[in-house]
């Protein structure tokens, strides 16, 4: 790239002009993380100075009216449902990868691909309504009363495997193919090829897809509303209804006062917290993968 | 392809794939014929015009399509000039090894981490609360404009870097000012990749929910100016699901028309970059 200050033939005025506007822009955009997790914090302050972060684990319920506000049970749900999703989600996308690249026929396989493609583009208002719609009766069916953390788990896996498949697919194809070919040439079944040479050498890649798929599941918010039955509580089984920390913010944000919107302002930078942690260790893992191949 | 060998072990690996691709085809084709089933028979020119009526079980969605329009017309407007000036700051003044660059961009990938919800939080803090915007059209934009801002930028800056750098030293040795050449010829180059993040962007903005339900609100009446209260497409969605019984038929159709508008999007990004790319493999 051309930098100014080794650009003898452009200090004119107008340049200079174009570079200032540049940065405004630049540092406007550059700026708006802090702006966003500023204001979350500013919000969440009364609550974490004034009741502080253990009244969120000790108080004995969340009765925001009586201002007691114990987190614990949303937290577990949030955990449960983004967990449980991910162990049916990453088997099922990382099968799925493998089915495109070395079992399906080329043109079936091209067709899947583009099917999860679109799946990746529904939105999660449109899943949450069919799992209102569908789902949600099925499982009732099944073992009342239907909205349940099952029924959350279930949406939320069809919402991250794209995420996981895909970049399952493209580390996968990165494996080079003389690995492959020098495999089979041995005369290893394809199972054996697939077992021992291209999962251990797309394994960082397929770790990246499954903390990104974490991440997301824990952001969610529409679908897991629509679905979850948003009682608070810790469940006993799969089919007890449960709530989480989106849909605790997405519920209660249209009323709540004084305390009680800062702690759901907290709650947000909590959740902040826990999915920019997976964000940063998929970024990472991305970053170690791309080094392994450019050695 | 491998050649399969027939052990009871490879057969049993070669079942476990198949299952597990029938499990996630067979939601994929029941939800998308679902929608096809119970969307397609009530959509017409009528519902896409009429007012919604009865809380949203009949009538149709005119006003709640202006409101979607509106918000995504104020989101683009004020992304696409910062994400613009974003890109072409970082592809063309900044190195990658350069502090500046690096904290902008970092930032912005942490940025694109953020659960929407958390961007409606803000929104709600900052435009409805301390700009004092209220429920409006104008705060649902901005805060939908934040959230499209990463995706935007990077598609952008990457489509400016993809240009030869034969073309910037051939015009800075001409003597060419810097700003003639991003308006003449980085521009001109790049528009196509411009446009790209521009839809995509706009494609994450009409798919999102949470993050408007508290800036942009639920009135579902046609708006007169920015400052009113607008309801999304999604939002009206989420509504007739879960806040009016019998309201199943017009969300089917609302989430139809959602979808049509997505996959317009989307197609169009796709078409755009492979337009591009043939172009640019023309000899010249």
């Amino acid at each position: 790239m051309i930098l100014s200050s080794n650009n003898i033939s452009s200090h004119s005025k107008t340049d200079l002009h174009v570079l200032w506007s540049l940065q405004v822009f630049a540092v406007v955009a550059g700026s708006l993380l802090v702006l966003v997790i500023g204001f979350i914090l500013r919000e969440s302050w009364p609550a974490l100075s004034r009741l502080g972060l253990t009244r969120l684990f000790t108080d004995p319920g969340w009765f925001p009216t009586e201002h007691s506000y114990q987190l614990t049970p949303i937290i577990g749900g949030t955990m449960l449902a983004a967990c449980g999703s991910i162990l049916l989600a990453a088997p099922l996308g990382i099968l799925s990868a493998l089915f495109c690249h070395f079992y399906a026929p080329p043109l079936l396989g091209k067709w899947y691909r583009h099917m999860i493609e679109l799946l990746a583009g529904i939105p999660s208002v449109v899943f949450g309504f069919w799992g209102l719609v569908v789902l949600v009766p099925l499982v009732a069916s099944w073992h009342p009363p239907g909205p349940s953390l099952l029924a959350g788990i279930l949406i939320l896996t069809l919402m991250i495997l794209p995420t996981i498949m895909l970049i399952t697919h493209s580390s996968i194809a990165q494996v080079p193919s003389a690995y492959i070919h020098s495999a089979t040439a041995l005369g290893l079944s394809r199972w054996a090829v697939i077992w021992h040479i291209v999962l251990p050498v797309s394994r960082i890649g397929m770790l990246t897809g499954v903390f990104l798929g974490l991440a997301r599941a824990l952001g969610e918010t529409m679908a897991i509303l629509m679905v979850c039955g948003n009682v608070v509580q810790l469940p006993s089984h799969l089919f007890d209804p449960i709530r989480t920390l989106t849909a605790n913010i997405a519920l209660e944000m249209a009323y709540a006062l004084g305390h009680h919107r800062s702690v759901l302002f907290m709650s947000g930078l909590v959740l902040m917290g826990l999915v920019l942690c997976f964000v940063s260790v998929a970024e990472a893992l991305r970053h170690k993968a791309n080094h392994a191949i450019a050695k | 392809m491998l050649s399969p060998s027939n052990t009871i072990g490879e057969t049993g690996a070669t079942l476990m794939v198949w299952t597990a691709v029938t499990l996630i085809a067979t939601p994929f084709l029941w939800l998308s014929g679902d929608l096809l089933w119970y969307g397609w028979h009530q959509l017409s020119i009528n519902f896409v015009v009429s007012v919604p009526q009865n809380a949203g079980r009949e009538g149709g969605i005119g006003p709640i399509l202006v409101s979607t329009g509106l918000i995504m017309t104020v989101c683009m407007a004020v992304a696409m000039p910062i994400g613009l000036g974003t890109a072409l700051f970082l592809s063309e003044y900044t190195q990658n090894d350069q502090v500046s660059g690096r904290l902008i961009r970092g930032s912005l990938d942490v940025l694109a981490g953020v659960p929407s919800i958390v961007f409606g939080l803000f929104g709600n803090a900052f435009f409805c609360q301390l700009l004092g915007l209220g429920f409006s059209i104008l705060s649902g934009g901005l805060t939908l404009a934040c959230m499209v801002l990463p995706i935007l930028i990077r598609t952008v800056e990457e489509s400016f870097r993809a240009i030869a750098q034969d073309q910037r030293l051939s015009a800075a040795a001409l003597g060419i000012s810097q700003r003639a050449t991003i308006q003449h010829i980085l521009l001109p180059a790049a528009i196509p990749g411009v446009l790209v993040g521009c839809i995509l962007g706009l494609g994450r903005a009409m798919a999102e929910t949470a993050a408007l339900i508290f800036t942009s609100g639920y009135v579902d009446r046609m708006p007169t100016s920015l400052m009113d209260s607008g309801r999304a497409l999604s939002i009206h969605i989420y509504d007739l699901a879960m806040n009016v019984a019998g309201g199943n038929s017009n969300a089917y159709t609302t989430a139809l028309v959602l979808i049509g508008l997505l996959l317009i999007i989307n197609l169009s990004a796709s078409w755009i970059t492979k337009k591009w790319t043939t172009l640019n493999q023309l000899p010249s």
